[in-house]
């Protein structure tokens, strides 16, 4: 494989208001074009601030980022001015959770994919709404002509978050941005929402990184998934092989804790206590104080994040492959 | 009856096991919209419109729909949180606030009620263990001994004591706060608790310890459980009885595995296949509805869910189903003209395929 499309390498984001956070500590991910990631993890581990780091969406004066970030051969953390503006939407484009929250309320659908379409290209205005129309279109947004002069309060949700994807891929982005798109929406439209996703994803070729913290959702759009823990990424793999062969005791857990019809009428295995303070994080293994397995190592290195196989783990102890085969 | 391990005093049970705890008749709740000035017609929102089911002593019934189907109005109808437009209630063989029934107060103590978001449903300047005791002393209970019975609780319920009685709710997380928010529930030792989207807000391994402790209560104090959701995997797992609803209407309701095994209704069934697949090679291909769900405001004549109907005909826009009851289990009632062969829909079979 050439270059990958995005490289993070040790990146750590550190929030310093009145108590000092350590959002994401020394954070590595490749992700090649064309590639779906699933970043998977529970509140507060990291995975929408690794995309909002991404975009340079966190304010300057209280973030203190360390590493380094390649988009598409750009060095994003030096970016400024107009080349940040182009970066943002141009080669790199999000898709939020709230698109209730995310459209300008006094501004029609269209009005705002032409001016996006606008601001990063010479195109006329009659163009520009053309190509809104068609952006539109592709999100299978029904009475597509109708819908370009509503106001975001008068679509329902599901139809917000396509015409918000729309938005997002309106100038061809490289690599979209996913943070939790779905997770507001009821289940039949979630599907749709998924499936939508995952077919423009396929005739574009964009690469994607996809935020949640639902394992299902994950499976359904992902080719590889990355679960992260209080800051860090605790294992990756591809799809299957975390689905049927975590070798991480977090990521076990998290399995082990996802209801199903199997566990009817008896205890779910759920793991003990809550995640980490980010301002307090333990030494060694962050997830040491509710592992099972933990021992006097884990309380005091971190473990390094060893690939093999394309499986990469940062567990001193991790599952065997075969004991968790069954 | 706070110091003795609890036992649930037979005084409490009027009608013998045979009694449904909680029979809701006819439920209807229509919130009004306003229009403008020039709009003649009064609007609607139809949000519980004629709902009826019973819930069975000691079981838990888990009402699942997507939003604004009005599962959460049916809740806070039945918690008399707000006033429904008609309907009437049983609440162990006693009618609800009637002549000669259970007076509103009574009932009231006997049925409690955990919301969705824990942060918004405590007090922020009172500490939890105050929180707890609250309410009971509200009805009379002594300060000490209030105290002591949210010591208790608060033991019960995972958090101990000397280490949180005196914190505050901002200083809790998530999952510890809905954790008090159970224990004061149980302050009254109520036999019906409302789950209203109990376990939505929290991460999933934390969330696998609030079921479990669900559970273990339920099994101690012989609760009953409505338990509302959004997550079928959480329903299927807690439920005994499922009840479908959709735009206002129970479409469908019977036994957990008939539900989850046989579904009746085209739209339970697409419901329970949005799911999405936990396996990679077996993706989900297409998506079992297209659209949103409709507006309540003008819900479509007939079977509410025709116009996303795979198998609607003209007899769905005519005539609503009426929920019957299918063959094989009495308990098992669905809403559909496919699963009744005298409704005049062509695909309705005389016998349970559909």
């Amino acid at each position: 494989m050439t270059a990958p499309l995005v490289s993070l390498q040790n990146l750590s984001v550190q929030f310093c208001g009145n108590r000092k956070a350590s959002a994401l500590n020394a954070v590595n991910i490749e992700l090649g074009a064309g590639e779906v990631l699933g970043l998977l993890g529970e509140s507060g581990s990291g995975k929408s601030v690794t995309l909002r780091t991404l975009l340079r969406l966190h304010p300057e004066r209280s973030t203190k980022i360390q590493g380094k970030i390649e988009v598409d051969g750009h060095d994003v953390l030096a970016l400024k001015g107009r080349a940040l503006d182009l970066y943002r939407g141009g080669t790199v484009s999000m898709v939020f959770q709230e698109p209730g929250l995310a459209f300008d309320p006094v501004y029609t659908i269209g009005q705002q994919i032409t001016e996006a379409i606008r601001a990063h290209g010479a195109v006329g205005e009659a163009a520009a709404r053309a190509q809104a129309l068609h952006m539109l279109e592709r999100v299978q947004i029904p009475q597509a002509r109708r819908r370009f002069d509503a106001y975001p309060h008068e679509l329902s949700g599901g139809m917000r978050q396509r015409a918000m994807i729309a938005l997002a891929l309106a100038c061809q982005p490289k690599l979209l941005l996913a943070d939790e798109p779905t997770t507001a929406l009821d289940a039949t439209v979630q599907i749709q929402v998924l499936l939508l996703l995952r077919e423009l994803q396929r005739e574009t070729g964009m690469s994607v990184i996809f935020v949640t913290h639902d394992i299902g959702a994950a499976v359904e759009v992902a080719d590889r998934i990355a679960v992260m823990y209080a800051g860090r990424i605790v294992e990756q793999a591809t799809v299957g092989d975390i689905v049927r062969t975590p070798r991480h005791p977090y990521t076990v857990g998290l399995l082990a804790a996802t209801v199903g019809a199997e566990h009817r009428g008896q205890p779910l295995q759920a793991v003990p206590g809550a995640p980490p303070d980010l301002a307090a994080l333990p030494p060694g293994c962050s997830f040491a104080p509710r592992c099972a397995h933990a021992s006097e190592r884990c309380r005091r290195e971190v473990p390094p994040l060893e690939s093999k196989g394309g499986h990469a783990v940062a567990c001193w102890h991790p599952a065997q492959p075969v004991a968790e085969a069954a | 009856m706070n110091s003795a391990p609890h036992t649930p005093s037979p005084l409490h049970d009027r009608g013998g096991p045979a009694q449904p705890l909680l029979v809701v008749r006819n439920l209807k709740k229509h919130f009004p919209v306003r229009g403008g000035p020039l709009e003649r017609t009064k609007k609607f929102v139809h949000a519980v419109d004629g709902v009826s089911f019973s819930v069975p002593k000691g079981k838990t019934l888990g009402i699942v729909g997507e939003s604004g189907c009005g599962k959460s109005t049916t809740a806070r109808l039945i918690a008399r949180l707000m006033q429904a437009d008609s309907g009437s209630m049983v609440f162990d063989g006693e009618g609800v606030d009637e002549f000669g029934g259970i007076r509103l107060k009574e009932f009231r103590r006997s049925l409690q009620m955990v919301f969705q978001d824990s942060f918004a449903s405590l007090n922020p300047r009172l500490t939890i263990a105050e929180t707890i005791a609250y309410g009971p002393r509200v009805h009379g209970m002594p300060a000490a001994e209030a105290k002591r019975q949210a010591h208790d609780l608060l033991a019960r319920v995972g958090l101990a004591p000397e280490q949180f009685a005196s914190r505050y709710p901002h200083e809790l997380s998530g999952g510890q706060r809905q954790r008090v928010n159970i224990a004061r529930a149980l302050a009254f030792d109520p036999r019906l608790v409302i789950l209203d989207e109990a376990v939505a807000a929290l991460d999933k391994s934390v969330q696998a310890q609030v079921l479990n402790l669900l559970q273990e209560l339920k099994a101690e104090r012989q609760l009953t459980y409505l338990f509302i959701s959004h997550d079928l995997h959480v329903v299927h797992y807690i439920s005994d009885y499922v009840m479908v609803m959709y735009l206002g209407q129970v479409v469908e309701t019977g036994p957990v595995e008939r539900i989850y095994g046989q579904a009746a209704h085209p739209y339970t069934r697409a419901l329970l296949s949005a799911v999405p697949s936990m396996d990679p090679d077996r993706r989900t291909e297409s998506s079992p509805l297209a659209g949103d769900p409709p507006n309540p405001i003008n819900p479509p004549s007939g079977c509410r869910f025709r116009d996303r109907c795979p198998h609607a005909h003209p007899v769905c826009e005519a005539t609503s189903p009426a929920l019957i009851s299918l063959p094989g289990d009495p308990a098992h009632q669905a809403a559909c003209h496919l699963n009744d062969p005298a409704s005049g829909h062509p695909g309705a079979l005389p016998e349970t395929q559909a």
